[in-house]
């Protein structure tokens, strides 16, 4: 099922464009991958998938309904979102940060549900979190930090889960954990869409890719077929090696500039 | 217990009815010490003043319509020790309402130059005859000039600048104002302009009316009331405003609450005494631990100890100087100056 669709989108900056014509599908269940090399346009997708961006031409379709047709709330209850500096500006307990991802769901003034609180706990050991809930985010490390926030954007339980490049402050481990995480999240029927640098990641974690170039789509499908040598190329100048492990997707190493 | 249990017609609903996982309790007593702090330091405050009357000759005044007594409790200590609690409650929650907004300690009222914008309105309406025209207008212009330079600081911070610029701004705007203030004094017709100026760019509750009262506390409170609508804003704004936004939640209307509030209550405050700077700095950064850091909670506390503060300050101001010397604003700037320093201090050697 297609949960997130872009036909023929395009949006900017003062006048700079910075997608033009994108067309993707994201489907339910699947973890879907933006790449491309820095100021491609994942971001702004993603912008635009929020309704931060307008878009000045196309079309964003939200589980089959038109981005702009959908009210706020609604809109929030459906796609949740975790940005690339994602930090709590106050040092308020993990737990309460996470609740803030149930917010889509109260009612001004309204205290935490059952469900809610439901929601926030099993968000926080989905992440393993748990056992620092009650700590304070300026007590945690950087990994445990990230492993919050995430529980944060998963406790909304939207169906549509955009992260943006959430690898990039975190050791080879954390960066496993956090795309089990997300590959989780899909097996539950999550559409995750996931911005990467690290094409590692990208061509072992992602059912499908979409690659931009400077806003526009140059390949789009699975890794093998996405990451061809000659998309590695044309899109980020570059080739790679190609390590396989037995029966798992051949994960893609950077390997030299062109 | 079993008997209570299995009367419960549903036993799966049991014990649903709250969210157990987080504690309010200790924040509930925070809150309600506070509360008894201000109303003790307000009837202290009330019982200090020159005239030397005994408590039961205020009390008795209190209650009765003539006498010596009578004009003094009613007139003199009531409308001050209640415009402490009024003007602390703005303060304060003006503080805690910027804070939450900027996501930065450094930010308030009197910092981001809204007080003293506001005190220049104030000054104007004073000096140049509109207040004689209406007693409404005073605080009207207080609150068109907190308006204004509020509305600077959100079309700065719409335009995407970072804090240390709307603070550096705000600086600038204070300045400014103040700068404006003095020349609006010395062209005014009323002699005894030069002579007050001192007052209105520091702040004092002294010689205050019950009119004064009449105006402030109202406006005030209209202004705490909007600045607790965005609550739900500011707790959001701790992920940031992309994530806020994706919370569902509409930043500009956050933000247009919080200029509206704070210009409301700030506004008030400052007609009623004069720009008082820092309250509205040190009140939350120090009540913030007790509330989970979560700005949302920390407005009406914050209210609640700005007007315990400012109380308080006042009550010392005229145990140190009886005559009057000390004013309630360069007390709370000689407190809250180093204590803004000892902040930028700190957030320098945080990452």
């Amino acid at each position: 099922m297609t949960a997130l669709s872009l036909e023929n989108v395009s949006a900017g900056y003062h006048g700079r464009r910075a997608l033009s014509a994108v067309t993707a599908e994201f489907a339910a269940g699947r973890v879907a991958g933006l790449i491309g090399p820095n100021g491609a346009g994942k971001t702004t997708l993603l912008r635009v998938v929020l309704g931060l961006l307008k878009t000045e031409q196309g079309e964003v379709r939200v589980l089959g309904q038109p981005l702009t047709a959908w009210p706020r709330a609604g809109l929030a209850r459906s796609i949740a979102y975790l940005p690339q500096t994602a930090e709590a500006n106050w040092p308020i307990l993990a737990r309460n940060l996470v609740a803030l991802g149930r917010m889509p769901h109260r009612a001004p003034l309204a205290p935490l549900s059952p469900s809610d609180s439901e929601a926030v706990e099993e968000a926080l050991a989905r992440c393993d979190a748990a056992q620092f809930a009650a700590r304070r985010m300026d007590e945690l490390s950087a990994g445990e930090r990230a492993r919050v926030l995430l529980a944060r954007a998963l406790a909304t339980q939207a169906p549509i889960l955009l992260v943006d490049e959430p690898a990039a402050h975190l050791d080879p481990a954390h960066q496993l954990r956090l795309m089990e995480l997300l590959r989780a999240e899909a097996a539950r029927g999550v559409a995750v869409i996931v911005t990467l640098h690290d094409l590692a990641l990208a061509s072992r974690f992602c059912d499908e890719l979409v690659v931009l170039k400077s806003g526009e789509v140059v390949a789009q499908g699975p890794a093998d077929k996405a990451l061809s040598d000659a998309t590695l190329a044309q899109a980020f100048g570059i080739t790679a090696q190609r390590a396989g492990s037995g029966g798992e997707r051949a994960a893609l190493v950077a390997w030299r500039r062109l | 217990m079993d008997s209570l249990a299995s009367a419960n017609p549903n036993p799966l609903k049991r014990n649903t009815s709250r969210a157990t996982v987080f504690p309010v309790s200790h924040a509930a007593w925070t809150t309600a010490a506070l509360a008894a702090v201000a109303l003790v330091f307000a009837t202290i405050s009330f019982f200090i003043g020159p005239a030397h009357l005994g408590a039961g000759d205020l009390i008795g005044g209190l209650f009765s319509s003539h006498g010596m007594a009578s004009i003094i409790a009613r007139e003199i200590r009531l409308p001050r020790a209640l415009l402490a609690l009024v003007v602390g409650a703005a303060l304060g929650s003006s503080g805690a309402a910027l804070q939450g907004l900027f996501r930065n300690p450094l930010a308030e009222p009197g910092v981001t130059g809204v007080t003293s914008s506001a005190g220049f309105g104030a000054i104007i309406a004073m000096y140049f005859g509109f207040a004689a025209l209406s007693p409404a207008l005073l605080p009207a212009f207080a609150i068109a000039g907190a308006l204004a330079s509020a509305s600077i600081l959100y079309l700065l911070s719409r335009a995407g600048a970072g804090v240390m610029a709307l603070v550096l701004t705000g600086v600038a705007i204070a300045s400014l104002a103040t700068a404006l203030t003095a020349l609006a004094l010395s062209l005014a017709p009323n002699p005894y302009a030069m002579s007050e100026m001192v007052m209105w760019m520091m702040g004092s509750l002294k010689d205050r009316t019950l009119s004064d009262l009449a105006f402030a506390a109202p406006l005030a409170a209209i202004g705490i009331l909007i600045l607790s609508t965005a609550a739900r804003g500011l707790d959001a704004l701790v992920l940031g405003e992309e994530v806020a936004h994706s919370l569902g939640i509409n930043i500009h209307s956050v933000r247009r609450r919080v200029v509206v509030g704070v210009a409301l209550a700030t506004g008030a405050a400052t007609a009623a005494a004069g720009a008082v700077s820092f309250v509205g700095l040190v009140v939350p950064h120090l009540l913030r631990p007790f509330y989970g850091y979560e700005p949302a909670r920390l407005i009406w506390p914050s209210a609640l100890g700005g007007a315990a503060l400012v109380s308080a300050a006042d009550i010392a101001v005229r145990l140190i100087a009886p005559d009057g010397q000390l004013l309630l604003g360069v007390l709370t700037a000689m407190l809250g100056a180093p204590f803004f320093i000892w902040l930028i201090l700190r957030m320098r050697r945080e990452p």
